[in-house]
């Protein structure tokens, strides 16, 4: 008889990485161009609290609490929910090759952005209108999806590709459309992914549309369980299916559209970091969506600072996440065949 | 008790599925719907559960007429062994008998120490308490069937619904299942099933249905019903039901052969 000793890894995995990431998000702030001793950073920090002595220069205050501050969180949030709603979507659709934008969130979102950016509209509209058109996107997907099959669950899917494709030709025409010396540049890094904007409202995004969903999905985690053995055996053993996979449907494409309009896209977080966790911790729900947040958002706060410390030009967040993916996933698939059925 | 009343389904208007089926199922009773393949078995336990809905006629638990009742509640009173379940994901053999409890946890909440209990308790009665740690993907065919109707014991429902239970299960595992089977009835659970071998009938149900084309054409005790003419009209080869010399609580355990050649 083979036991893993999957459930007292459990609790030691959960709390490594919930070092790792509390440990990494203090370290952060000492990563960047501007070099920052770390008492500073530290009595900045709790100057915010209490009253202290200002001995510092009112810039370098600002470079803390208004640029590393959130984009450090910001980092850690769009990791975790990217983790999070993939784990929930590869759970939902009994698939681990599903990633969050499954149902065309990032397509929807890409081409709201660059629309906005085609008519020059500020940071804040293009924001919202990446928001917008990815819960627009992903309304289309699931309307295809229950007029023409309410049970099928692959039909989901063929209509998450339906929309996707939609809104990447509609994306394309917005490219030929645009000024090729200023808006097609802009278009073309936010699609690559990047945090270099993120800013403190951002995290007021974020924080709620995060915990909401991680609230959510932890509350019916058991339910979501029962939906890996199918829908109907789901439904005869007394779970409301059709209320499951909204819930999981809504609260990953909140988390989702919310990262997207911070961050613009990111790939390869919301697939490879839930495979990862199901490895470490095993097959139950709670398990790998508590795993995959606390996991993604390490993941992405690495790869930020990695981006953060080599100065010069930024390098694309989303493009660095792909490039470091993707030989991780390679080398899963070669460890770990078994694991993910 | 389970009673079916004049079911009818249907995909398309005037090209039924299944028509006029009534049966009425006693607790401490198995019954055994026997016909050829595409006949409507499978439909009719999907009706039954709810999982397809019948154009006409009424399916009743006592005096609730299940079709109303919200899945928790249904889930309740039935519950399904389909077959060729599958769970996706590497999830241990508990946590795959605990899904059965998940529509009865509080709110928001996890598994209760009586939870817990049930769950070890149905499979301890299936002795399968030493696969709990295993992955589910890893049992043989024969062990995952257990673990499937351990998960329908969880649910604590009275009637378990069986589709092909011993299908794709080799001589021993299906002995095994058809032995769990007799046990359940004898402890006082409703059992409807299909299957593809008559022989079945004869060992471990109290009552057997012919089915074909949708139909309900015969049912009653397995002796009655199970006889030469009658298999030899459902599945359209000649079959011989034959007495062996097994004597099984006083009477002889029947066999069907089929005839290859005269």
């Amino acid at each position: 008889m083979k036991i893993r000793g999957i459930q007292d890894k459990f609790w030691l995995v959960i709390s490594l990485f919930l070092f790792v990431l509390i440990v990494g998000f203090f370290l952060s702030f000492l990563v960047g161009r501007y070099p920052i001793a770390p008492k500073t950073v530290f009595d900045i920090v709790v100057s915010n609290f209490y009253e202290t002595q200002h001995y510092w220069d009112q810039n370098i205050e600002t470079v803390v609490m208004e640029i590393r501050l959130p984009r450090v969180l910001l980092a850690i949030l769009v990791g975790g929910a990217l983790s999070l709603s993939g784990a929930s979507y590869q759970a939902l659709f009994k698939n681990p090759m599903v990633s969050p934008d499954i149902l065309g969130v990032s397509s929807g979102a890409g081409f709201g952005a660059a629309v906005a950016m085609l008519y020059r509209w500020q940071w804040w509209q293009i924001q919202a209108a990446a928001l917008v058109f990815g819960l627009i996107a992903v309304g289309m997907a699931c309307a295809i999806a229950y007029f023409y099959a309410r049970q099928e669950i692959t039909v989901l899917i063929l209509a998450g590709l339906v929309t996707s494709s939609l809104f990447q030709a509609l994306l394309a025409i917005v490219k030929t459309l645009a000024d090729t010396d200023n808006v097609l540049p802009s278009i073309t890094f936010w699609l690559m992914g990047g945090l270099g904007r993120a800013s403190n409202s951002d995290v007021l995004l974020m924080l709620p549309a995060s915990s909401i969903s991680f609230a959510l999905l932890f509350w019916f985690r058991n339910h979501i369980d029962v939906l890996s053995a199918g829908e109907d055996e789901a439904r005869t053993m007394g779970i409301n299916v059709p209320f499951v996979k909204s819930i999981v449907i809504l609260c990953s494409t909140m988390m989702t559209v919310a990262a997207v309009s911070i961050s613009g896209i990111i790939g390869w977080v919301g697939l490879i970091i839930p495979h990862i966790a199901r490895l470490m911790v095993g097959a139950k729900y709670s398990r790998i969506a508590s795993s995959s947040f606390l996991l993604g958002g390490v993941f992405l706060l690495l790869i930020d600072n990695s981006i953060r410390h080599s100065g010069g030009v930024e390098l694309p967040l989303g493009v660095l996440c792909t490039l470091v993916g993707t030989p991780i996933f390679a080398f899963q698939l070669s460890q770990a065949r078994r694991s993910w059925m | 008790m389970l009673k079916a009343k004049d079911v009818r389904f249907q995909y398309k208007k005037n090209s039924p599925i299944l028509r006029d089926i009534s049966f009425e199922l006693e607790y401490g009773q198995v019954l055994c719907l026997l016909g050829p393949n595409g006949t409507g078995k499978t439909t009719l336990l999907r009706c039954i559960l709810g999982l397809n809905k019948t154009s006409s006629g009424s399916v009743s638990i006592g005096d609730i007429d299940v079709s109303s009742l919200p899945e928790r509640k249904k889930a309740a009173h039935m519950a399904y062994v389909s077959q060729s379940s599958k769970v996706s994901f590497p999830y241990e053999v508990r946590d795959v008998v605990m899904m059965g409890r998940v529509a009865s946890f509080s709110p928001g909440g996890s598994a209760a120490p009586r939870d817990v209990k049930i769950v070890n308790d149905v499979m301890e009665r299936l002795e399968i308490g030493g696969l709990a740690r295993r992955r589910f993907q890893e049992l043989s065919g024969g062990e995952q069937q257990m673990v499937l109707i351990a998960r329908s014991l969880a649910q604590q429902a009275r009637i378990i619904i069986m589709d092909e239970p011993t299908a794709n299960l080799d001589f021993s595992n299906q002995t095994r299942i058809l032995r769990v089977i007799r046990t359940l009835s004898d402890d006082g659970f409703a059992i409807l099933m299909t299957s593809h071998y008559p022989d079945h009938a004869f060992l471990a149900c109290t009552k057997v249905a012919l089915m074909r084309d949708g139909r309900i054409v015969n049912h009653g005790a397995p002796d009655k019903i199970v006889t030469t003419q009658n298999l030899t009209q459902l599945y359209g080869i000649p079959i011989r039901v034959t007495s062996t010399d097994v004597i099984v609580n006083g009477s002889a355990i029947k066999v069907c052969v089929p005839i290859l050649a005269y």
